[in-house]
């Protein structure tokens, strides 16, 4: 299993591939590896993505007029894991590993080199033979956990999933903001008691004081749409930005642990 | 509105999700008919939708709740609705005696109202004053902002900005009625975008607010509980046929978009195994994806904003875009009911092109004195074509779900005189 957190707090950096191209996102990923990144999630561009904002809407349109698909994203993948030992997480809705079909995914997914995936729109109740599939080619299924889960519901998202946990730090959809919202921390502590996997924070992680804060209560904090917005804001030289962007997280993370 | 177990059969398992489980087959228990069905929504909704769903299970056996639902039904919405005997369309037709379920009576101008009712009053058992809804034609919008005006509740409509062009009289209503109309640009504009949106909203706005969805589509409960609050169109149109006929009718048509007004009307009939069900969609312009909205013909199995049913999408599962010179059907999901019932064959799922629904429309119009929404003369189409193959004892009921005022304005553009 290559998903380990070399600090506190890890990285998982997220990109919508295919943004501007398969080969960019590439780049960017090799990138934010080399920035720090420990896992890297591979977005699945959806054409009704209601879990995001407006940032990842707009790189999952841009993905999708040119046709990324699934098979590109598995293809980038396999590219990846040549070259990196980091942690390779696919990110997508359900409905295109549906029609890709869900074990056909599985085995492509670990072919690739792949170690797990997410899937938005999946709760663990629906989640039994994609559940199985993942477990047959030994891929961790990554759930997310909610501010607004009760403890139950909690205690199945830590059951099912492998490689770390995903807590959403906020209802809402994805995209940078101003503050963390006090759920994250109240809800990393209700999810530390039913799992000893690393819990990862998501959802508005944009900047070096939000990622040091995340470090204060989880194992690693998730930036997606900070990323997506530099990609899109840099053409022709995405990932240097991201690059950049990134290392002034992590160096900032280092520093606040370091004085602490 | 008690459960029934007539969905309670297994249909053809899904290959890639594989054979569902064996607790999933014995009822709607988790909201599955058949296969088709489910609650695939993101975590943050999980915990909302298994609030709705306790809260509408032990209200639907409250009685207090059934009488207050029933009483705004009648002194509100203006129920029963008519089922009205269309003589004059009969005997041009020259076949099957055709009436007419006349929902266009209802206050507001549409079924819409009977489901808005009934959750608006679950909104409020729930503690929520916040209502959000999505809108393709408008009535939906109008009969939420209609409700939520009655109750003094704060209302959010989403509107795709095609929809809104083409639909700028049901804004200005819901405009009048105190409700913010927000427009959404993305995507095809329409329905499909608008429900997009409004999920994001409920995503983020959970806690505090209801999601009124519109039509027999996401996730469970959304199915079950809006297909049963417009069960009285067809508990009302059975009894209605029976007093005026004394037998059921041959056939029961009724338009499809998600499908609420279909299976409202249908839901009585489907034990009467002798009467046809027949769905209509909207076959658009053509034939090629992106030209209509038959999802029975060219779409396949897919999971779409929290259910699994028909989806028009492409072979990466990606959805598509549709089009409908009627903004209520221009959808590319079908609520899963639908599904099922047609892979049962229970029911049969035909289209009409915008071109036979606008000259069914002006048909209504000049021999019952009847101008149907475009929704709704999709259904009238499809009895145009059907009654005179039929024999002149057959009774066939067609729902006029609608009426239509809200397309004055595309009429407008396409009836030349």
């Amino acid at each position: 299993m290559a998903i380990h957190f070399k600090q506190r707090p890890g990285l998982v950096a997220y990109i919508t591939c295919g943004d501007p191209t398969l080969d960019v996102s590439r780049e960017v990923a090799l990138a934010a590896i080399r920035a720090g990144a420990d896992v890297i999630e591979l977005g699945v561009p959806f054409s009704d993505p209601v879990a995001d904002g407006p940032v990842i809407q707009r790189a999952s349109e841009r993905a999708l007029q040119h046709g990324t698909n699934l098979i590109g994203v598995l293809e980038v993948a396999k590219q990846l894991r040549q070259q990196s030992n980091a942690g390779l997480i696919i990110f997508s809705y359900l409905n295109p590993i549906l029609q890709f079909g869900l074990d056909k995914f599985c085995a492509a997914a670990a072919e690739a080199g792949v170690d797990g995936a997410l899937v938005t729109d999946l709760p663990v109740e629906e989640a039994a033979e994609y559940l199985r599939a993942m477990k047959a080619h030994k891929l961790a299924p990554v759930f997310l956990a909610a501010p607004t889960s009760p403890e139950k519901r909690l205690r199945d998202v830590a059951k099912h999933s492998r490689g770390f946990v995903y807590a959403i730090s906020r209802t809402g959809i994805t995209g940078a903001r101003q503050e963390l919202a006090g759920d994250a921390r109240s809800l990393v502590e209700r999810l530390r008691v039913h799992t000893k996997l690393p819990i990862a924070v998501g959802f508005g992680v944009s900047t070096p004081e939000q990622f040091a804060e995340v470090g204060g209560f989880a194992d690693a904090a998730v930036v997606g749409s900070a990323i997506v917005q530099r990609i899109e804001q840099n053409p022709g030289q995405e990932a240097a930005a991201v690059s950049e962007f990134l290392s002034s997280l992590t160096g900032t993370a280092q520093e606040a642990v370091g004085k602490s | 509105m008690e459960e029934t177990t007539s969905n309670a059969q297994n249909s053809e398992a899904n290959p890639a999700l594989g054979k569902p489980d064996k607790q999933l087959r014995v009822r709607a228990v988790r909201g599955r008919f058949g296969s088709y069905g489910g609650r695939y929504v993101p975590e943050t909704l999980m915990a909302a939708l298994q609030e709705l769903e306790t809260a509408y299970a032990v209200a639907r056996k409250d009685k207090a709740f059934r009488d207050e639902f029933h009483r705004l039904l009648a002194d509100f919405a203006g129920r029963p609705t008519p089922l009205f005997l269309a003589e004059r369309l009969t005997q041009q037709l020259g076949g099957a005696r055709i009436y007419l379920k006349r929902e266009d009576l209802l206050h507001t101008g549409a079924h819409k109202i009977n489901n808005c009712i009934g959750q608006a009053l679950l909104a409020r058992r729930m503690g929520k004053h916040r209502i959000i809804a999505e809108t393709g034609a408008g009535q939906h919008g109008v009969a939420t902002a209609t409700v939520c005006a009655l109750f003094g509740m704060e209302c959010v409509v989403y509107m795709g900005t095609e929809d809104m062009r083409r639909q700028e009289l049901n804004v200005f209503r819901m405009k009048l009625l105190g409700t913010e109309v927000r427009g959404v640009d993305s995507g095809s504009r329409t329905l499909k975008d608008a429900i997009n949106e409004a999920m994001r909203d409920w995503v983020t706005n959970v806690r505090t607010t209801h999601y009124l969805l519109g039509s027999v589509l996401g996730a469970h409960p959304y199915p079950t509980m809006v297909r049963d609050f417009h069960r009285v169109i067809g508990q009302e149109a059975r009894k209605q046929v029976l007093k005026a006929e004394g037998r059921l009718p041959s056939a029961v048509i009724a338009c499809v978009g998600g499908g609420s007004n279909a299976i409202g009307v249908f839901y009585e009939f489907i034990k009467d195994r002798e009467v046809r069900l027949i769905g209509v969609e909207a076959g658009g312009r053509g034939h090629s994806l992106g030209e209509h909205a038959a999802r029975f013909d060219g779409g396949g199995p897919g999971v779409l904003q929290g259910t699994y049913s028909y989806v028009l999408q492409d072979l990466a599962g990606q959805i598509a875009l549709t089009h409908s010179v009627s903004a209520g059907l221009d959808y590319p999901a079908i609520g899963p009911e639908h599904a099922w019932l047609h892979d049962q064959g229970r029911a049969e799922y035909v289209s009409a092109s915008d071109q036979e629904a606008l000259d069914a429309c002006l048909r209504l119009a000049r021999m019952e004195g009847i101008i149907p929404a475009l929704e709704s003369a999709h259904a009238i189409a499809e009895c145009i074509k059907r009654a005179p193959k039929m024999d002149k004892s057959d009774i066939v009921i067609v729902n006029v779900s609608g009426r239509g005022d809200k397309d004055i304005g595309i009429l407008r553009e396409n009836v030349a005189f």
